[in-house]
């Protein structure tokens, strides 16, 4: 039977080898894959991972524009290195609002997954614009437009309702609304409300004051409102590291 | 286009592969010139000039799209025309499908770069473009899948030759990837922007999943296709193992699509994907090197070919590149290694001695081969290929000498502790350490541009001449007559 079995069928009919490639090359993926959507522990379950404000949603989607990701990682590894450099290394839920992940392949900078908090706003402004005058042996480019153009958030609630069909929980209904209320608490859920985003960008640029600027909202002010959130949302003395492991 | 040989282009469609020949030399020069201009700004970022269009962040896709989709891309679409017509003996199928595959292609290429210096990406390695560029590139490939299958199918040979196995499975290979990863939601109907479909974890599985694929079947399986015609071919010689070569070919097709997660190891991608990844990237170094083996010693008992013949030496060093890189790749897969090396320039390095190394010699050796056959003449220089082959040489060999250096001690400054246990360095002491290094990188990708473009200036002269020797016989006959 086998010796029939001769791999000139496949050299002399299209049809065959097309299928037999095509099972050769879906095998690997689907086993990657498919069970990263079915495996509950692929996010740990864990306190504090909210989506974005709608401000830094905006500053998001300026990191994704200008290619952050091509120089700078979000993902700290589990080394002592790491830990000391950058701080607890990242976990999946920390990124499980992230569409899309922008952990990054290359440090041509440093990790950015726990930037936030740890520079003054003026410290950003001044570093996004001019790297070299706070770094000098930086070789980030400067980004000086970011001060000068105005954010354009009059898409914004198309943008959150997009994320929403992705899954993202922002909320268009009360029931909604309520659920978030009990996932976030009513100050997050508030900002989650897709109907009210740009009012709640205007208030959290103005209340946040990130670009030094009150008087008009800049691309500045998302880009420092995301990196100051970046990291901060889970609350690491609250956790055991061995409730982590069990995910790892 | 005149030049052609009136007997073989009525056998074959040569119309369309001349064009995809042109653009890929064209876009190998737009392509390596923004790749010396970024990594120029590495080492001076002045030259960012504050323009947000050309800032390093926007031309890094540019580079990437135009030497991968633009250059590589087209040497394929040429290539498997090529081989797929004369191995298959027999016209290509398709009709206005095909003169499509060539004009989409094109524009996918110039509205993709286009859009990036616009601020336009999906923030996805390699899969930038957003998302109505991927529906058109969608199209593009059904159309390509549909002329490469309907001509194999009326095929005047019995078999269907290896090289025509490899284009076909990545060109499968390149849809299921394409299609999966750009899955995404537009945020409206006239907006170019979206959000990927997946998030954090999948999100990353599924990129690094397509992302090793461009490699394992844009960037590798194809230039095997290019390899197993034209090595043969240029040596005169057949295939040095049938047997071998189907091993290659199903061994690699099985492999490749599980190494994908050795880019996201020790990051929160769970421990056994990432371990899955390391071990069938180790696994693959068997096919992979079974296949370099098989393609130098396509050349025994012609040996001495090399060392008069220039094309022949580009087609062995690339096959030599492709051996290393395979031999580097898996070493490079296995966590302890990956620890160091990962986020640093040795990846960097390891990519171009792959994608310069192997995809661009192994294309140059190719296209210097089929490009007089097309428009039925000789090499206007075979002296400037020598210099264009050094020049390539040397320009790797910087290259990856620098990013060697700079990547291993990146990966060593990081980790240094001094004697209290603190870390020895600041971040930006590790950047300012990699400064003689961007300049070497950026000077050996200086050599292989130049080298380019001397290329460039060859192949115009070359069909030039064939243009001219055709309507000089043209002449003649109708003189005659």
């Amino acid at each position: 039977m086998l010796k029939n079995l001769k791999h000139e069928i496949l050299e002399t009919n299209v049809g065959v080898l097309l299928v037999g490639t095509m099972i050769a090359i879906s095998i690997g993926g689907l086993v990657e894959i498919a069970p990263l959507f079915l495996i509950k522990d692929t996010v740990e379950n864990v306190d504090g991972v909210r989506p974005y404000t709608p401000l830094e949603l905006r500053g998001r989607d300026i990191y994704v524009r200008e290619g952050c990701y091509l120089c700078h990682s979000q993902m700290i590894r589990p080394f002592r290195d790491e830990q000391l450099r950058y701080g607890h290394y990242s976990l999946a839920a920390e990124s499980k609002y992230d569409h899309p992940f922008q952990w990054g392949s290359k440090r041509t900078g440093p990790d950015l997954a726990r930037v936030g908090g740890k520079y003054s706003n003026e410290w950003h402004v001044q570093h996004l614009t001019a790297p070299r005058s706070v770094v000098p042996e930086s070789v980030m480019p400067n980004y000086p437009w970011l001060l000068t153009t105005p954010l354009d958030y009059s898409d914004v609630e198309d943008r959150m309702r997009a994320l929403r069909t992705t899954g993202v929980p922002y909320s268009t209904s009360q029931e909604e609304y309520q659920k978030n209320v009990k996932a976030f608490g009513e100050a997050t859920a508030k900002m989650l409300d897709i109907s009210h985003a740009q009012q709640n960008l205007i208030a959290q640029a103005e209340s946040g004051n990130y670009d030094g600027d009150r008087s008009s909202i800049s691309e500045m002010d998302a880009l420092v409102a995301y990196l100051q959130v970046l990291g901060t949302m889970v609350d690491f003395s609250k956790i055991k590291p061995e409730d982590l492991v069990k995910y790892r | 286009m005149s030049g052609s040989n009136p007997a073989l282009a009525e056998q074959y469609d040569y119309e369309i592969i001349k064009k995809f020949s042109i653009m890929s030399i064209v876009w190998a020069v737009v392509g390596m010139s923004v790749g010396v201009y970024i990594a120029s700004e590495l080492t001076w970022p002045f030259l960012n000039f504050d323009i947000p269009y050309i800032t390093f962040g926007r031309f890094r896709p540019v580079h990437t799209s135009a030497v991968i989709f633009g250059f590589g891309g087209s040497a394929l679409f040429a290539t498997s025309y090529y081989v797929v017509q004369r191995t298959c003996q027999t016209r290509l199928w398709g009709g206005g499908l095909i003169p499509f595959t060539f004009w989409g292609w094109q524009a996918v290429i110039v509205l993709a770069a286009i859009s990036y210096v616009l601020g336009y990406s999906q923030g996805r390695e390699y899969a930038e473009m957003e998302w109505p560029i991927d529906l058109l590139i969608e199209v593009i490939w059904v159309s390509y899948l549909a002329i490469f299958v309907g001509t194999l199918m009326k095929r005047k040979q019995p078999h269907i030759y290896v090289a025509n196995w490899f284009y076909l499975a990545f060109i499968l290979a390149t849809a299921l990837l394409h299609t999966f990863n750009n899955l995404a939601v537009p945020i409206g109907l006239f907006s170019m922007k979206s959000y990927s479909l997946f998030s954090g974890a999948q999100d990353a599985m599924v990129q690094w999943w397509y992302g090793h694929n461009a490699v394992g079947f844009f960037l590798t399986a194809a230039f095997l296709g290019m390899m197993y015609y034209f090595v043969p071919k240029h040596a005169g010689r057949p295939v040095y193992s049938y047997r071998l070569s189907i091993v290659h070919f199903w061994a690699l097709s099985f492999m490749y699509m599980w190494v994908g997660t050795h880019h996201l190891h020790w990051t929160a991608l769970p421990d056994w994907a990432s371990t899955l990844g390391a071990t069938f990237s180790i696994m693959l170094l068997l096919p992979s090197w079974g296949g370099m083996i098989n393609g130098i010693m396509t050349l025994s008992g012609a040996w001495d070919r090399l060392r008069t013949d220039y094309v022949m030496r580009f087609m062995i060093v690339a096959l030599s590149f492709y051996g290393m890189s395979t031999f580097e790749g898996p070493l490079m897969a296995l966590k302890d290694v990956n620890a160091l090396s990962h986020y640093t320039d040795w990846t960097v390095g390891h990519v171009h001695s792959g994608a310069l190394g192997w995809v661009a010699m192994i294309s140059f050796g190719s296209l210097y081969h089929m490009i007089p056959k097309l428009w039925n003449t000789k090499l206007w220089s075979e002296k400037l290929v020598g210099i264009h082959f050094w020049l390539a040489t040397i320009g790797v060999l910087l290259y990856i000498t620098a990013m060697w250096i700079s990547g291993i001690s990146q990966g060593l400054m990081w980790r240094a502790f001094d004697d209290y246990g603190n870390l020895q360095y600041s971040f930006v002491e590790s950047v300012a350490a990699m400064h003689p290094f961007y300049m070497m990188r950026a000077i050996g990708g200086m050599f292989f541009l130049t080298g380019m473009c001397i290329m460039a200036f060859n192949i115009f002269k070359t069909i030039r001449q064939g243009v001219h020797q055709a309507n000089v016989a043209g002449q003649t006959a109708v003189a005659a007559a």
